[in-house]
């Protein structure tokens, strides 16, 4: 909201007035509501992500948080923290910034353009993984979008724990078009099916990169482009499942994408309802059928190094 | 320390006041009895050029300790529930900061405590305003002007409502619409919990040029200090209300 004043230069110094540690500014990455980001090196070489703002209150939060997150259960969910501290510039005004890991990939979107329509499955399953283990742990992630993911690796990371929420909480960072509040599908309150509506956002936004307005009927709009997406037909019942509320969980909701995703690997269906999935669905995942031979359904590590 | 209870009135318009007392007066008066002032200046889509007089919006919430913004219809609905959200964040840090100098000593904020220690701060703060209780009196000017922006006002403020009640801590609101030939403002919808059915609130609308924002304002702070307030709380044991704001 208030502006900044202050513009850091590629090989500009920043140093902290607590800790001392000193950044060499490289470059820019991005600015949001509440800070701006830059690739950074430390003294010893290494690159980081800085972010440098005016909200003192707000990036502690996001500290508190990325420090709570970067490693719930031994897995990595957001950038791993490294510093926070305050920076005085030439202005003599003071500064907040932290610094995490840099993760380096591209924005979702533009590493799906171009892409097999398989890797919707595959980038939902990752972000379900994801929120699996972060949901174990009691939160939410609560402003999920695809602004706020990253390919790296062939693997889907997300940088902006700002939104994370403690179960049972309300919400507090929100973006309208991932919100099934703005929808009229439930509420505020940070449950895991809050994100798993934004996820079923994201899976439509892969096939709609344009977004599009909630309209007069909000709940209609959104039957009508599920239903307007070629590429998404396999999810149809899955992605109508979650708005109607049905899976209480990332786990269910994986397991049930999974099944999906299996299904069409398996050269044998086993019931009618596979082979009638089959049928319309047709041969999307050699990939997959590799994966089915190898015997690793969950093991996605096999596409990273594979492609 | 426990979480306690905040006032808010919101003030949402699209024009400048030309009628009555001076409404930046009011807020001060406002802020002084313990109830935040925030204002909305509504925009019309199409409206490219800030209209003159809108400037009157930044002083009002100054005044009234509270956050002011000024939107195009369509962001409406976030704005408003990030303004109050803002307030209430803005409310509690101000109450945390004056106990913080009570123990550090003056000058010391939020800000310059050490990171370990703010990251401990920020955090009673946070779990401060998802628990503590919310009183919002909305006052919305009706004027000519506004008419075709009352059906994305009422959509914005169920939405307020959808924001705010999923919160732990408790939440009340009321509506009241400006100007009213008789009363100067209008109760629309009286103390209640949940803004859900909110049909036909605004039907009734006045239609004269002048905007009495400062009069409504005042109407509006007495309309909160002749509400009986939440029964089983006792006064003097809330911090918000000890230390006046
Ligand atoms: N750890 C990181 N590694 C690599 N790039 C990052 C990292 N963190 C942020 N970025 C880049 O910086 C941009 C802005 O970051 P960030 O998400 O913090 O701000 P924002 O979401 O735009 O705004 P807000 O402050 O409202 O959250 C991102 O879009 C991303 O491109
Ligand atoms: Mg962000």
């Amino acid at each position: 909201m208030k502006k900044q004043d202050f513009k850091l230069f590629p090989g500009t110094y920043l140093q902290g007035k607590w800790n001392g540690h000193k950044y060499k500014v490289i470059q820019k990455l991005g600015a949001g509501a509440c800070g701006t980001v830059y690739l950074c090196q430390t003294f010893q070489g290494e690159k980081v992500a800085l972010k440098v703002g005016n909200d003192s209150s707000r990036m502690m939060l996001e500290v508190n948080m990325l420090k709570k997150f970067s490693k719930v259960q031994g897995v990595k969910l957001g950038p791993a923290f490294v510093d926070v501290d305050d920076w005085k510039a030439t202005s003599l005004k003071v500064f907040p910034f932290y610094v995490m890991e840099y993760i380096e990939g591209v924005p979702l979107s533009n590493f799906l353009r171009g892409k097999g329509k398989e890797w919707i499955g595959i980038c939902t399953i990752q972000l379900l993984t994801d929120l699996e283990h972060l949901h174990k742990a009691g939160f939410v992630f609560g402003d999920l979008k695809t602004d706020n993911l990253l390919m790296s690796n062939s693997q889907v990371r997300w940088i902006d724990v700002g939104g994370v929420t403690a179960i049972g909480r309300a919400i507090k960072e929100y973006t309208e078009f991932y919100d099934r509040g703005y929808w009229g599908f439930g509420s505020r309150k940070a449950e895991p099916s809050y994100d798993l509506f934004a996820v079923t956002m994201i899976m439509l936004e892969m096939v709609h990169p344009n977004k599009f307005e909630k309209g007069a009927h909000p709940r209609r709009t959104l039957a009508a482009k599920l239903a307007s997406s070629n590429d998404l037909k396999p999810y149809h019942s899955l992605i109508a499942g979650v708005w109607k509320g049905k899976f209480q969980s990332a786990s269910e909701m994986k397991q049930a994408l999974s099944y999906i995703v299996m299904k069409r690997a398996k050269g044998t269906p086993v019931s009618r309802k596979q082979m009638k999935a089959q049928k319309h669905s047709s041969e999307w995942g050699e990939l997959l059928a590799l994966s089915a031979v190898a015997g690793v359904f969950w093991g996605f590590s096999i596409f990273s190094f594979w492609i | 320390m426990k979480a306690g209870r905040l006032k808010q009135i919101l003030l949402l318009t699209d024009g400048c006041s030309n009628h009555g007392e001076d409404p930046i007066a009011v807020a001060a008066l406002a802020r002084n009895q313990g109830v935040t002032v925030n204002v909305i200046g509504v925009l019309d889509d199409r409206q490219n050029e800030k209209p003159q007089g809108l400037e009157e919006v930044e002083s009002i919430a100054e005044a009234g300790g509270g956050v002011s913004q000024i939107v195009y219809q369509k962001s409406l609905s976030q704005t408003v529930q990030m303004v109050t959200r803002q307030a209430m964040t803005q409310t509690i840090q101000g109450v945390v900061n004056k106990e913080l100098q009570e123990i550090l000593g003056e000058g010391k904020s939020i800000e310059e405590l050490p990171p370990a220690t703010r990251s401990e701060v920020v955090e009673v703060v946070e779990d401060l305003g998802e628990a503590c209780e919310l009183e919002v009196l909305v006052l919305v000017d009706t004027s000519a002007s506004m008419h075709h922006k009352l059906p994305t006002v009422k959509e914005a403020l169920y939405d307020l409502s959808l924001s705010l009640n999923a919160r732990t801590g408790s939440n009340q609101f009321s509506i009241y619409t400006f100007p009213d030939v008789k009363n100067t403002i209008r109760r629309v919808i009286k103390w209640t919990p949940e803004l859900g059915e909110i049909n036909g609130v605004f039907s009734k609308l006045s239609s004269g040029g002048y905007t009495p924002t400062g009069p409504a304002l005042k109407e509006a702070l007495y309309a909160f200090t002749e509400k009986p307030l939440f029964r089983g709380i006792q006064d003097g044991e809330d911090p918000y209300e000890e230390t006046g704001f």
